[in-house]
């Protein structure tokens, strides 16, 4: 037991390791991030100016810029370069191989490399998302409620979790598709769109509004940002948080099955 | 044999072999132009959404708004169906050495590296723009198009074209200084973004400095909200030295990164070779 946990705790000091080699493109590509928000400010304030009533759906001006920057922590959190192409690329190249020989669960080491990613990737991008934070906080309605907050910081990590094992699971479809960026694509643009990572879901018309609350994709961004801004609350919240939760658990389940029946079937291509 | 080679020859060539190569991989063609003309559509998506709740973003009316992202997508569908392909290879040239050999051809380096792969899946983009033109054009009110509005606009769109690809040729070209320039289409990505906006959005206190910037230093508020204005809105005064300073601006931006071009090559220290 002892020496399993000494394993998977070299295994992420190596991933910290190798990530902070990059340490400057990241800072610099964090800040860069923001860049979109501005336009998103300048827009939507001349759609609140056109459109002569202070309040869209429930969402005044500041609110609906409050709402894109939650949702740039959210993606922070739930978004997951490179994960499912990677596994993929892996499968293609024959190097998860050595997931089949070595004894280091391959879903184990993927979470592990990508916790040290966001671990370094938090550490560097604190300073810009404060900054950016500090220098937008009038558009902010204040600090919420602790028990509010403790439920947005509950919300953040379902959200990697999520975003974790769904991409994950994509990934593993590559067992049975040796070219899978073009379904990643479409993967990538539903995310974008759904998640509220564009919009603030609440636009939706109807019937959409309600297909997206049946979609896993709103709880990788809306959901947390709608939880810091009061949007969810009471029992409504708890229902939130569990409906995560449960995507959660039930992707976990999905993307090992996926993995052991990809295994059964792989045979080994490349080198 | 002459000692000028034929551009335009070289050019047909260019993109007969581009074509053959996309056609080689006719599902893969397929896809990138599906993947391509989706991600618009989804973009068009939203301003849909935004306009359920207001009349005019910016006096920009919902029909004039969709002109204005017509416009957008003929510019970007040419300019990465151009462009874009032979910016990203140049920054990978460099790094590799590669570039060694389009330095000993017999014709203009910067011609070559900027036309030398022609990626036609981004035209996909140009004939959803076709579309959304025809569509949106007869649904705005009170517009009758001139015989010169149908005329410039083309040439216009060619213009903000112009004006990107110099834009980014000055950006690939820094990776000759920088070694590695991998976060170009990111950094290119998050500048063209302030095109895609009409430039009325940008006011007040940050708004006009920024408008400023982006039109006069930088002229990218040009490429789009130029040729945009004159099917959409050709009435306002505005415009008229708008559409003056559109080739003024057409011209600096070609000379001005044929300059950078030029001046990174003299720093060009071959690699890897």
């Amino acid at each position: 037991m002892l020496a399993r946990a000494e394993t998977w705790w070299t295994i992420l000091k190596i991933c910290v390791e190798e990530r902070l080699v990059y340490r400057g493109d990241f800072a610099l590509g964090t800040l860069m991030r923001f860049l979109p928000i501005v336009t998103q400010i300048f827009l939507w304030t001349a759609v609140f100016a056109s459109a002569g009533s202070g309040l869209i759906k429930g969402f005044t001006r500041n609110d609906i810029v409050a709402y894109y920057l939650l949702t740039m922590l959210a993606r922070a959190f739930s978004s997951m370069p490179g994960l499912a192409s990677g596994i993929a690329r892996q499968v293609r190249e024959g190097e998860i191989k050595k997931f089949l020989v070595q004894p280091i669960d391959l879903i184990g080491y993927l979470l592990l490399a990508r916790i040290a990613h966001k671990v370094v990737y938090y550490s560097v991008a604190a300073g810009p998302f404060a900054l950016v934070y500090y220098i937008c906080r009038s558009y902010f309605p204040g600090w919420p409620p602790t028990e509010v907050m403790v439920a947005f910081l509950l919300s953040l990590v379902l959200a990697f979790l999520l975003g974790f094992f769904l991409e994950a699971t994509m990934g593993m479809i590559s067992f049975w598709f040796l070219e899978v960026s073009s379904l990643l694509f479409v993967y990538m643009l539903f995310t974008f769109f759904f998640s509220g990572h564009m919009f603030p879901l609440e636009i939706l018309p109807e019937p959409w509004r309600t297909i997206v609350d049946f979609l896993p994709f709103k709880y990788m961004a809306y959901f947390p940002a709608a939880v810091f801004l009061g949007k969810v609350q009471g029992t409504e919240l708890v229902h939130g948080l569990m409906i995560q939760t449960a995507w959660v658990l039930g992707f976990i389940v999905l993307c090992r099955m996926t993995m052991q029946a990809g295994f059964n079937r792989y045979s080994g291509y490349g080198g | 044999m002459s000692h000028h080679p034929s551009y335009l020859g070289v050019f047909l060539t260019f993109v007969r072999n581009s074509l053959v190569r996309d056609m080689t991989f006719r599902a893969n063609f397929l896809i990138d132009t599906f993947s391509s003309m989706s991600w618009m559509i989804m973009n068009l998506g939203f301003y849909v959404l935004v306009y359920q709740f207001t009349p005019n973003i910016a006096g920009w009316g919902k029909f004039e708004f969709f002109v204005f992202i017509a416009t957008t997508m003929f510019v970007n569908s040419l300019v990465q169906a151009f462009f874009m392909p032979n910016a990203e290879e140049l920054s990978e040239q460099v790094r590799t050495g590669g570039l060694d050999f389009a330095l000993l051809k017999p014709i203009d380096t910067q011609f070559l590296v900027s036309l030398r792969r022609i990626s036609w899946s981004s035209l996909g983009n140009f004939f959803v723009a076709m579309l959304l033109l025809f569509y949106s054009v007869p649904r705005i009110e009170g517009l009758e198009l001139s015989f010169w509005q149908v005329l410039l606009y083309p040439v216009y769109i060619l213009m903000g074209v112009l004006i990107l690809y110099s834009v980014m040729i000055a950006l690939a070209a820094t990776s000759i200084w920088l070694g590695r320039n991998q976060s170009l289409y990111d950094f290119w990505f998050y500048i063209t973004n302030f095109s895609r906006y009409p430039m009325e959005i940008y006011q007040g206190t940050w708004g006009t400095p920024l408008r400023q910037l982006f039109t006069f230093v930088i002229p990218i508020l040009v490429v789009i909200n130029v040729p945009a204005r004159l099917i959409a809105k050709p009435l306002s005064w505005e415009h008229s030295w708008l559409a003056a300073f559109g080739v003024v601006a057409t011209l600096g931006s070609l000379l001005g990164s044929r300059w950078v071009f030029k001046r990174a090559l003299w720093s060009y220290r071959s690699a890897s070779s």
